[in-house]
């Protein structure tokens, strides 16, 4: 009991000298209402009991629930000191009783006056007052720990100095010559280059962006039961760039909210929208997708109130905020700004992919002036075609056809009957089915059936496929037909001819989708889906250029068919082109359809692909560059003069780059816009009230002709006014320096977190990155919203070098260090744990960006995974040592290296990783691969370039993985390790082999005067080395 | 009372009161005494066992947790009527806003697709398919009336086990560890075995969500390495790993004479209880001073004991017996669309013999007073068959069954009944929640008071829900 009195006591020591002087509302008042009364008497409208509202003065006064001035008329006072447990305030039930303190507080507040302040955190942040030349930092540090009595520790020796700058700044351990460099530098700023020097380093990027990603929640898989692998890096890379670049924070937000939105937005701007997409997908057989559409909104929302507000905004799902004022119509506003988005995914280009596209252009331009040169009438004979076509194109009439119903067989998936009558394919993606559609016509006779695959803003590439390319393959196609006054009495309509205006040459089935290596299916053109054989298929996929386009395949009946008063289809396709897994990788399912029929004889394919029957539909002044490209080279397809010109072309599309790909948001098209609505306690299928986009009433306004898009949300999350963004991000960026927000909960700056320890400090560095006017070292003077020059200001404070020894009053006093009397020391993030391990080894491969790699993993791993892993290409070559920040990350099941260190899975936005100190971690850095390959390597390393005796040595080894020199007594301990170890080798009781050498390394590999006794013996205490606290910690 | 909160806090001061008490020598005392639990207990432990507020029935769990959902209606829950309606269509009334995840909802009816005897003294009425139970049927709380908000498997899963569909909650055996700390010195203190296939809701079953990591279950493999990364790398032997963490002890105690940071001590305690783990480990699996008999209980091969959800139950005894507070054992394989009738024998088969070994081999040791066994899946079976086969059955969240036997639960008893056709519940309804609520109250615990602050908001396993069910508490 002692014990715990003593943690209460210094617990509260903090805050302690609050008694003695006069009420502070926010400090004294706020968090009793917030935390004993809120709850019944807060924001929640429909939770209110006695419909009081305590937390708003007006409310409380008129209610005389408080008495201005005269604690004992005031019903609070009179109910919290009651002593009847049926009037008694709070109810005993709810075990919140008010200490004998809160109440002397309350009373003293109420006899004052009972005056309100609005909460910290939602009055703007303004610049506070500092001594003139003063570092902002120091000032307000030191102001507190003057009041306090402490003093700040003495700087830190230059060697620990550096570690903790390299590590900070860039996630990695200085180099022995960077070390050196800075030790013999004995300018006046040779700190201050420093600090530039890393600044500018591209591992800044991967640093910081490492960091961003865990409020971004990034993953490398979908997450929930499949978590199949996703292509996500392109964000990856653009966060890395665009800090690397210093892009403002509010550039860098509005981009990754509404980058797609921005005028001329390019790939990059809609590359940051991934951000938003980095929510998990669900492709569980049997979802409905919108659920988990939903799903995801939520957690959109969720991840900004985290990373962005710093406010916890999930409770306005299915209620008003209990203690902050959010209510569920609010909420479902800023839902609403999510809610007209595509689920995109987007093919990416790099530079290479583009300059091969440009070539690519470039030739076809000049084949297209061979055209032109070939045929000198061209423009005559083009229009003369281009008549005909419209013609033939006007005659070809179709009408569409409005399922009733679409399914397959044990609803592993649920195709959805859009408004237009088309048919979507969204949430499992089958590998092996059958979907059937009803469709039925009040024709008498029809002669044929169309199909048309439509893009979709929400299919992969869009469409119209569903495959890894946005295509998709069917088998089979069988029609039957009932008359409609005997709507059930079906009967087989044979097909005489299958066409299509998009066919693939025919040919094995793509190697992606084979089940085994004798797997002969085949794909090829229409013919394929009526000529009963499931082993080969209909595949429109033109290739990499033209492949994502709409096409139509038209099933020509053998004889008309007539039923007075109407007919009924029923039309079955057979997808049996997927590859052997059940999971939907290997899928080459449809994506989205429409059915039409026809009545006009000899019905047949259009001769002409989507996009160029679409320019056709134009009016010529509406045409592009690239519509008159595509008609005239559709054109000399058909002249026999220049059939091999366009032939030409058509060989350059097929080297088209497939690029790459991102989870990103685009805006739905008119057509598909939704409306949003209240959702009765977040049960997606219980919409109640519609909302139109909107913000919570109590941040800062909007601007009042704004228009109610992404972009005016993302504009409005960084707005000068916002009083919570600044403050946000300079108190995450603090977190990362010294363990503890300035807020020590970075992700709820609400009425119930705990206040800032530094509140002065807090402000003016909010204040100072949109506005800069603190004159730095730098180059450039700051511009507004740079995270580098809040960098620059952090890392150049007297308190950020203090050093982190501590005395044992001083750890008592204020264990957490709060205070910041002394320099932060705790052990890095999993990443950079690894990243530490590689480079005193000198393993570390430091190439930037591109696909995630795949980290060796103890066999047996994915025996827990549900899916099949058949995607887990473990590096074996240089990517292996790539650094951690390009480490595959899977959700369900990730690399346990990094998560025994705590690293985050992304299920969901983090900004505030625990820090564990677990013995899952010490077998981890002991025992795993990559540490006990790094301990290999750092031997060979220490043998090579350490010097000749085994102090030297020593001395080199310990530098490289912690920066300092050795403690002659930690000399001898490890020699006594080196000496010991070689003994038992020489014995022959250990195998120098076996320790020393891996799959990667052999003897050969060893420099010439070393032995392999030598380099096991140096492995085991390069194994401890790699262990040491001095390594793991930053101090 | 124990508040949970106040404990962290205390448990951070126990450990400064240990550095300035006892100076920095933990390193100094010899390896044997860390073994000896007296000293144990004066070193600083986060995991420290601890009493909770009320009086617990029951100290620690073993949670069979079985994935996929099995056929409660042809294992547990006997229902004649449906056997007549077999092939018919479902009265309408019944399936008033109703959506099931694959099937149509007005599927015909599947009858049971095995036969049903009474056991035990009560009588309880059980499949063919899992005589071994029946054989402890008196011992077994069957709960014949539970029910789920979800319908498909990960998201049910993650609410079975967490509380909440939404992911990044702790684990059921996350809050337990949080709140009574675990008894074993050298082993962690929520254990995972997995048998079958991988769960749909991965690692989120058994996480910690927004409580310290080390609340989190961790999973132990049942064949190689029983935790990851517990062997040595290639080479090292026992005496060369002895040596290297004594230099690093001495080297760590000299930063920490140095620094001062208490970190340092931790870390100092994790590499030597990750030490002990190394021992402690390869004990825990060796089977080899199990009797035959127990062995041949569990349907083990007595010479050669195969990985196996079997073993893991036998697992699951030896870590319970070690001071673990909390084994889950997971076995996927329940997930019957089609070919439920060999599906379900070959899956009884796998599970029934030893699932009903775990309860009686608990009991003769008197380890079933205070421990609860639960064994139970995500949710349960249609009445509706699925599939042209007439061979299958699709998610129901309505009803279905689960059973549990141990400290503080009545025994052969059931608890609640559903309608004639098993399709809704018919008296004394069951929420997750509500489960939850019980077993936490039975392990010494108010639901409502077991909480930690995240995001402003004090969270609990039950979140805004649960009651207790007060007609399984013996």
């Amino acid at each position: 009991m002692a014990l715990l009195l003593a943690t209460l006591v210094s617990a509260t020591a903090l805050s302690a000298s609050a008694a003695a002087d006069e009420i502070d509302f926010g400090r004294d008042i706020q968090p009793i209402l917030a935390e004993k009364c809120a709850l019944c008497h807060g924001p929640d409208e429909a939770g209110r009991e006695a419909d009081l509202r305590i937390d708003v003065r007006d409310s409380a006064v008129a209610a005389a629930a408080i008495v201005p001035g005269d604690p004992d008329s005031s019903e609070l006072m009179v109910r919290i000191l009651s002593e009847d447990p049926d009037e008694v305030m709070p109810p005993p039930d709810q075990q919140k009783p008010i200490t004998a303190a809160e109440r002397e507080l309350l009373r003293r507040w109420i006899e004052e006056g009972a005056p309100y302040e609005q909460h910290w955190a939602f009055v703007a942040p303004r610049r506070a007052e500092m001594p003139e030349d003063a570092h902002p930092v120091d000032a307000f540090v030191r102001a507190r720990l003057d009041e306090e009595n402490l003093k700040p520790a003495a700087q830190a020796d230059r060697a620990t100095l550096l570690r903790r700058l390299s590590l900070d700044l860039t996630g990695l351990p200085p180099t022995l010559e960077e070390l050196d460099a800075f030790l013999a530098d004995e300018s006046p700023d040779a700190y201050e280059k420093q600090v530039e020097r890393l600044l500018a380093s591209p591992h800044y990027g991967e640093r910081w962006a490492r960091w961003w990603m865990d409020a971004a929640r990034y993953a490398d898989s979908d997450g929930y039961e499949k978590d199949l692998p996703r292509q996500q890096w392109a964000w990856r890379d653009w966060v890395v760039g665009a800090l690397n670049r210093d892009l403002p924070y509010d550039q860098f937000i509005i981009q990754q909210i509404a980058g797609d939105q921005l005028p001329d937005a390019g790939q990059d701007e809609r590359i940051a929208t991934g951000f938003l997409r980095n929510s998990m997908v669900n492709e569980e057989g049997a979802i409905i997708p919108e659920e988990f559409r939903i799903e995801g909104i939520i957690d959109r929302i969720d991840c900004i109130g985290k990373a962005v507000l710093g406010m916890s905004l999930a409770c306005g799902q299915c209620h008003d905020h209990k203690y902050d004022p959010l209510s569920q119509r609010e909420y479902y506003q800023l839902f609403a700004y999510l809610n007209n988005d595509y689920e995109s995914i987007e093919r990416v280009y790099s530079p290479a992919h583009r300059q091969r596209m440009t070539k690519i252009d470039e030739q076809i331009v000049k084949h297209v002036k061979e055209i032109k040169k070939a045929v000198p009438d061209w423009e005559a004979k083009l229009q003369t075609w281009a008549t005909a076509e419209r013609e033939k194109q006007t005659a070809d009439t179709w009408t569409p056809l409005h399922p009733s119903s679409a399914e397959v067989p044990d609803g592993i998936c649920h195709p959805e009957i859009l408004d237009d009558g088309t048919v979507l394919n969204l949430g499992f993606r089958p590998t092996s089915t059958r979907l059937t559609v009803i469709v039925d016509t009040q024709e008498t006779e029809v002669t044929a059936l169309r199909l048309d695959a439509l893009t979709h803003g929400d299919l992969i590439f869009g469409g119209p496929g569903r495959n890894f390319r946005g295509t998709f393959a069917i088998s089979e196609i069988k029609v039957d037909a009932a008359p409609l006054s005997d709507a059930e009495n079906f009967s087989y309509v044979k097909v005489a001819e299958a066409t299509a205006n998009a066919n693939k040459s025919v040919g094995l089935i793509d190697p992606f989708f084979r089940r085994n290596k004798d797997d002969r299916r085949l794909t090829g053109g229409a013919n394929f889906l009526v000529d009963d054989d499931l082993n080969t298929a209909w595949c429109p996929d033109r290739g990499p250029r033209w492949r994502n386009e709409d096409c139509h395949a038209v099933l020509r009946f053998e004889k008309p068919l007539r039923n007075e008063g109407g007919t009924r289809f029923r039309i079955a396709m057979g997808f049996r082109h997927g590859g052997g897994d059940a999971h939907g990788r290997r899928n080459n399912f449809i994506g989205r359809f429409r059915v039409s029929v026809t009545d006009r004889p000899e019905p047949r394919a259009a001769q002409l692909p989507s996009e160029v029957g679409r320019a056709l539909a134009k009016p010529t002044e509406e045409l592009t560059a690239e519509d008159r490209q595509n008609l005239i080279i559709a054109w000399a397809r058909s002249e026999e003069d220049t059939k091999m010109l366009a032939g030409k072309i058509d060989e350059q599309w097929s080297a088209w780059p497939e690029g790459d790909s991102v989870l990103n948001l685009a805006t739905r098209e008119a057509k598909f816009q939704r409306r949003t609505y209240i959702l009765d306690r977040g049960n997606w299928q219980s919409p109640t009230t519609q909302v139109e986009p909107g913000t919570p009433a109590a941040f800062h306004a909007l601007p009042d002709d704004a228009p109610a898009t992404r972009l005016t949300l993302a504009r409005w999350l960084v707005d000068r006014q916002s009083p919570t963004t600044a403050r946000v991000i300079v108190n995450r960026v603090w977190q990362t320096y010294f363990g503890l927000g300035l807020v020590t909960t970075p992700e709820d700056f609400g009425t119930r977190a705990e206040r800032p320890t530094h509140p002065q400090l807090l402000d003016t560095l909010a204040v100072e990155l949109m506005e800069p006017t603190v004159p730095t070292a730098a180059a450039e003077p700051p511009q507004p919203w740079s995270l580098k020059h809040l960098h620059r200001l952090i890392v150049t404070s007297a308190t950020y070098r203090q050093s982190s020894q501590v005395s044992a009053e001083l750890l008592e006093r204020d264990p957490n260090n709060k205070l910041l009397a002394r320099g932060p020391r705790f052990r890095p993030h999993a990443e950079t744990v690894r990243d530490i391990a590689l480079t005193a080894s000198g393993l570390l491969n430091r190439e930037m960006g591109g696909p995630s790699v795949f980290p060796p993993v103890p066999e047996g791993l994915f025996a827990l995974s549900f899916v099949h892993v058949d995607f887990w290409n473990t590096a074996t070559g240089p990517d292996r040592y790539r650094r951690s920040i390009y480490v595959f990350r899977r959700r369900s099941i990730p690399d346990p290296v990094l998560a025994n260190f705590d690293a985050p899975t992304g299920d969901q936005s983090c900004v505030r990783r625990v820090r564990s100190n677990t013995p899952l971690a010490a077998l981890t850095s002991l025992n795993a691969t990559i540490f006990s390959e790094a301990a290999q390597a750092l031997a060979l390393r220490v043998l090579r370039e350490g010097g000749s005796t085994d102090a030297e040595r020593i001395r080199y080894a310990f530098r490289l993985c912690t920066s300092r020199p050795p403690r002659e007594t930690e000399v001898a301990t490890l020699k006594r390790l080196l000496d010991r170890s070689r003994k038992r080798l020489l014995a022959g009781e250990l195998d120098a082999a076996q320790i020393a050498f891996n799959e990667f390394t052999k003897p050969g590999d060893l420099p010439p005067t070393a032995t392999p006794n030598d380099a096991a013996a140096w492995t085991i205490v390069a194994r401890v080395l790699l262990n040491l606290d001095a390594t793991l910690t930053k101090r | 009372m124990t508040n949970p909160l106040r404990d962290e806090m205390a448990r951070q001061t126990s450990r400064r009161w240990f550095l300035r008490q006892c100076g920095v020598g933990m390193g100094s005392l010899a390896l044997a005494s860390l073994l000896n639990s007296e000293v144990q207990a004066v070193e600083e432990n986060p995991l420290a066992p601890r009493q909770p507020p009320l009086a617990p029935k029951a100290k620690r769990v073993i949670y069979m947790f079985h994935a996929g959902a099995p056929s409660q209606l042809d294992l547990f829950d006997f229902k004649p009527e449906l056997a007549k309606w077999s092939g018919k269509k479902p009265p309408a009334e019944l399936l008033e806003g109703y959506r099931a995840a694959f099937i149509k909802p007005d599927s015909a009816l599947l009858g049971p697709k095995f036969k049903f005897a009474r056991h035990g003294q009560l009588g309880v009425e059980l499949s063919e398919l899992v005589p071994y139970l029946a054989g402890v049927a008196d011992d077994v709380c069957f709960v014949r009336s539970m029910k789920t908000d979800a319908v498909n498997h990960a998201p049910a899963q993650i609410l079975m086990n967490t509380g909440s569909q939404i992911l990044g909650r702790p684990s059921f055996g996350a809050w337990t560890l949080y709140g009574l700390g675990s008894e074993s010195n050298n082993l962690p203190g929520y254990v995972v075995l997995s048998s079958g296939g991988g769960t749909s809701g991965g690692a989120s079953n058994w996480g910690c969500g927004f409580l310290p990591t080390r609340y989190a279950g961790v999973p132990f493999r049942s064949s190689g390495d029983p935790i990851l990364y517990l062997s040595n790398p290639r080479g090292i032997d026992e005496v060369a790993q002895r040596e290297s963490l004594d230099a690093l002890r001495e080297l760590n105690e000299q930063e920490l004479a140095q620094f001062g940071d208490p970190e340092i001590q931790a870390r100092i305690n994790a590499y030597e209880l990750a030490y002990r783990m190394q021992t402690s480990g390869p004990e825990l699996m060796d089977l080899s001073q199990e009797t035959s008999t127990t062995l041949e209980m569990y349907g083990l091969d007595a010479k050669n004991p195969k990985p196996s959800y079997a073993k893991n139950c036998l697992l699951a005894r030896r870590l319970i017996e070690r001071g673990v507070r909390f084994v889950q054992l997971f076995h996927e394989a329940w997930d019957h669309h089609g070919n439920l009738t060999a599906g379900l024998k070959g899956r009884c088969r796998d599970t029934d013999q030893a699932s009903a070994a775990l309860v009686r081999d608990l009991k003769q040791r008197g380890l079933l007073e205070d421990t609860i066994v639960i064994w139970g899946g995500e949710f349960g079976r249609t009445p509706m068959v699925q599939g042209g086969s007439g061979d299958g059955r699709d998610h129901h969240n309505r009803s279905f069954t689960m059973w549990m036997a141990g400290g503080g639960l009545k025994s052969g008893h059931v608890h609640g009944e559903t309608d004639e056709f098993g399709f809704n519940i018919a008296r004394d309804p069951v929420h997750v929640h509500d489960l939850h609520a019980t077993l936490l109250h039975l392990l010494g615990f108010d639901h409502t008071q077991l909480t930690f602050r995240s995001q402003g908001r004090d969270f609990r396993l039950t979140d805004i829900h649960g009651h207790l069910v007060k007609g399984i508490l013996a």
